[in-house]
């Protein structure tokens, strides 16, 4: 499980994340949606352990982050939004490496990434270096090296930019087969369809605060939406474009 | 909107645009640097200024002495310059070969600039310009104070700048547009990320050819005239270099003919009109093979094969290491050996360490006569000086870098359970312990050459072991303190700033323990020369107590600050 309390980030003068507090349990895939620059990739670099947080506290699995963050760590699977993986190692080289990261390595292990290339039909690239991926295949490589160690927790940035519509499909399928294994999920993402069909909870992320939190009714309960889709409750929480000012744009 | 042909040529972006960006990017640059760190900036000028004063009062020395030689005085000064600016055109040429490649087919803004409805030969005016600044800026600040001093010695009047200016241009120009069209042809025939490891390869094995050769030809034989025969033999070597084809012999004459008063416009002609046939030649080829080429770079697919052998010994070789240090190792010999930026340096190494055993067994101590030990003593003293100083180079190439090569990568490290003390000692004995076999190999080698007495290869061993442990250390904390998280060539990052800091904090760690260490010696050798006895002073106690005091601190305080900041490192 993930818990945040008062969670606050500030760069100088700007504050990035605003004291957000919210409570993740076990078997639970939880969205975090939000308008560009809206604090979600902040907030769940913190929970990764990248970016230390001005106040506030973390834990993961009921463990603190800041106090004993090796154990944290070990029991968390990190997927960013930008697939920057070592171009001199080959694909099956850096799972073995992260595998070594987090402790692991042997047979068990030797297995279990075969069977992550092979998921993810990366074993013909196996023996290449990652430097001639291409951006998809990246992504899938660190998708497979966050389930490598078997986390209890997945925190996932933008996890569909640059798959395939296939391995889109297998990634969903496997978070939510995570999650109904009593795994908990904390997924950011921008395609609110994807958001309402796979979240059981989602929370929208304004100027670094939680707008509004919940499952699609409670949502709609609290912006007194009736039965307004999730793009409709987004626009209404973050503030659209009107269509007038779309119209003059392509006028001349 | 559609335009015609015509018209959209005309709508074409010009070069001035296509290069805004990186103009732009340059002044917000130094404006940050500007605003954020005024020592550091003050720091710069004040090292620059030292560089310019050093080179131009060596070059105002040699000239003044050169003019005042009768008749063969301007000779001397001709040739020299046309050597200078031969050896210029020969590291223009191969770092254009390698400054090419990323400008013209590695680039960022390529995808941008490639799609967008740009004019092809603003394309290529633009790429070229843009190389030929990157490639030689260096150059450039280094003719500025040797250019001054020619113009004050021979009184080269408030013009001679322009005529420099006008000079030069083309001859930077042509080692340019010369290796951009030997990139342009090799990405044709090999894919650029195979290209660049070849070029890579191929400059800096040429560069370190060149200093090994220069080395060996003993340019100190110049300086013994009783080594040539007559005069002429003299004028011969002098000639030797010169050939009339050559545009850095072109450019050499145009300068000596204005500083001379000859009135011989024929070099400059010469000059300006081979750059532009050369800037015609290259563009039309660029015309022809750019967009075959860059289709080309955009391929890259780099089999390594299953574990080679190397690979599967040193998995053996750290079998007894917990899994999470063994393939932290592992990885970081991989990346390594694959990237040929940072391997190749390899090569520098090797020269660097040849010249050096070279330099010291060519030291004119042993001639025949008995040499007193008061002299050799002191003689070992200043190569264990001299030694530190090549460590300390060596550090910056391979230690300094380690932890900004993490770069984006390090998202993993931070979101792993990876302790980083774990990661920061691992990364500490992976550089120091193959640097301090190398530091003992050199230090007891060139001590043996030196016939050093048994005392001073003691005083040698101790010092060389505890500096070798703190310069590593000091490289890779202030490499942490300084990172180059940004770069995409390792050898760029020993030159940054932080490179600079680390450096100057080495030589001022060795000039310590070597003023520390002057005791016991000085002891020693009035020792010597008062009652001929040998044996250790009492004073070397407390000296290598010191000395080790002196490395521990160095050792420990910038790992520790290397670990606070890395943990506190927002990436």
């Amino acid at each position: 499980m993930i818990e945040l309390e008062d969670l606050t980030k500030r760069y100088g003068k700007f504050t990035a994340v605003d004291g957000i507090n919210l409570t993740i349990p076990r078997g639970e895939l939880y969205g975090l949606l939000g308008p560009n620059g809206a604090g979600k990739t902040t907030t769940m670099r913190m929970i990764a352990g990248i970016l230390q947080p001005t106040s506030g506290t973390i834990r993961i699995a009921g463990i603190n982050l800041r106090t004993r963050p090796l154990e944290a760590k070990s029991r968390l699977g990190f997927i960013p939004d930008r697939p920057y993986v070592y171009e001199k190692l080959t694909g099956a080289e850096f799972l073995r490496f992260v595998s070594g990261l987090y402790g692991q390595g042997g047979g068990e292990i030797e297995r279990r990434i075969d069977e992550l290339l092979e998921l993810f039909e990366l074993t013909p690239w196996k023996d290449e270096l990652t430097e001639s991926y291409s951006h998809g295949m990246r992504q899938k490589l660190i998708i497979s090296s966050a389930l490598v160690h078997r986390p209890e927790v997945i925190v996932v940035d933008e996890p569909m930019v640059g798959l395939d519509p296939k391995s889109a499909r297998l990634l969903k399928d496997l978070l939510r087969e995570f999650v109904s294994r009593g795994g908990t999920v904390l997924m950011s993402t921008h395609t609110l369809e994807i958001a309402e069909a796979m979240c059981d909870r989602i929370a929208i992320v304004v100027a670094g605060r939680i707008a509004a939190s919940g499952t699609m009714g409670e949502l709609r309960a609290q912006t007194s939406s009736g039965d307004a889709t999730l793009e409709e409750l987004f626009l209404k929480l973050t503030g659209g474009l009107a269509e007038r000012e779309l119209s003059d744009l392509f006028q001349r | 909107m559609i335009f015609s042909s015509a018209e959209a040529v005309r709508r074409s972006p010009g070069v001035l645009t296509i290069l805004g960006p990186k103009w732009r990017s340059l002044r917000a640059r130094v404006r940050v640097e500007r605003s954020g760190a005024g020592g550091r900036v003050l720091l710069l000028v004040l090292l620059g200024g030292g560089f310019w004063t050093a080179v131009f009062g060596a070059a105002y020395r040699v000239l003044k002495y050169f003019k005042g030689v009768e008749e063969i005085g301007p000779l001397l000064a001709g040739k020299l310059l046309a050597v200078a600016l031969l050896s210029f055109a020969a590291i223009l040429l191969l770092s254009n070969l390698v400054t090419a490649l990323s400008t013209f087919f590695l680039a960022k803004d390529l995808d941008m600039l490639v799609s967008a409805p740009v004019d092809w030969i603003y394309f290529y005016l633009a790429k070229l310009g843009e190389t030929l600044v990157h490639s030689s800026w260096m150059v450039m600040l280094m003719v500025v104070p040797i250019l001054t001093a020619y113009g004050v010695v021979f009184g080269g009047g408030p013009l001679f700048p322009l005529v420099a200016l006008v000079t030069l241009l083309p001859y930077f120009l042509l080692p340019t547009v010369v290796g951009s069209v030997l990139t342009l042809v090799l990405v044709n025939v090999f894919p650029a990320r195979r290209a660049r490891d070849i070029l890579s390869l191929v400059a800096l094995a040429a560069a370190g050819g060149l200093v090994l050769m220069l080395r060996l030809l003993q340019p100190e034989q110049l300086a013994r005239p009783e080594g040539f025969r007559n005069l002429l033999d003299f004028i011969a070597v002098l000639r030797a270099p010169s050939h009339p084809l050559l545009p850095s012999e072109w450019a050499a004459s145009a300068l000596m003919n204005w500083l001379l008063r000859v009135r011989d416009p024929l070099p400059l002609l010469l000059l300006w009109s081979t750059a532009g046939a050369f800037i015609v030649m290259g563009a039309s080829m660029h015309r022809r093979l750019f967009a075959p080429g860059f289709t080309k770079s955009q391929e890259g697919a780099n089999a390594v094969g299953n574990r080679a052998a190397w690979q599967r010994a040193a998995a053996r070789l750290l079998a007894w290491l917990p899994v999470t240090r063994r393939e932290f190792i592992l990885k970081d010999l991989r990346v390594f050996f694959r990237d040929a930026t940072q391997w190749s340096q390899l090569i520098l190494l090797a020269v660097l360490l040849i010249v050096y055993v070279f330099n010291i067994r060519a030291l004119p101590l042993y001639t025949g006569e008995r040499v007193p030990v008061v002299l050799v003593t002191l003689v070992v003293f200043l190569n264990q000086g001299l030694g530190g100083f090549v460590l300390s180079a060596i550090a910056a190439r391979f230690i300094f870098p380690s932890v900004s090569l993490e770069g984006r990568q390090l998202w993993l490290l931070k979101s792993s359970p990876l302790d980083l003390r774990a990661m920061l000692w691992s990364k500490y004995w992976v550089g120091t312990l193959p640097l301090l076999v190398l530091a003992l190999g050199i230090g007891v080698v060139t001590n043996r050459i030196l016939q050093a007495p048994p005392f001073m290869m003691l005083l040698t061993i101790i010092t060389t072991v505890c500096y070798t442990l703190a310069v590593g250390a000091l490289a890779l904390g202030l490499g942490v303190l300084f990172p180059q998280f940004e770069t995409e060539n390792a050898a760029q990052i020993p030159t940054s700033f932080g490179g600079l800091v680390f450096m100057m904090a080495a030589v001022s760690l060795l000039t310590l323990i070597i003023v520390v260490e002057a005791i016991p010696v000085a002891e020693q050798l009035r020792t010597w020369q008062e009652n001929g006895a040998q044996g250790a002073p009492a004073s070397l106690f407390f000296t290598v107590v010191a000395v080790f005091s002196i490395c521990a601190i160095a050792t420990i305080v910038p790992l520790n600050l290397g670990l606070k900041r890395l943990t506190a490192l927002d990436v």
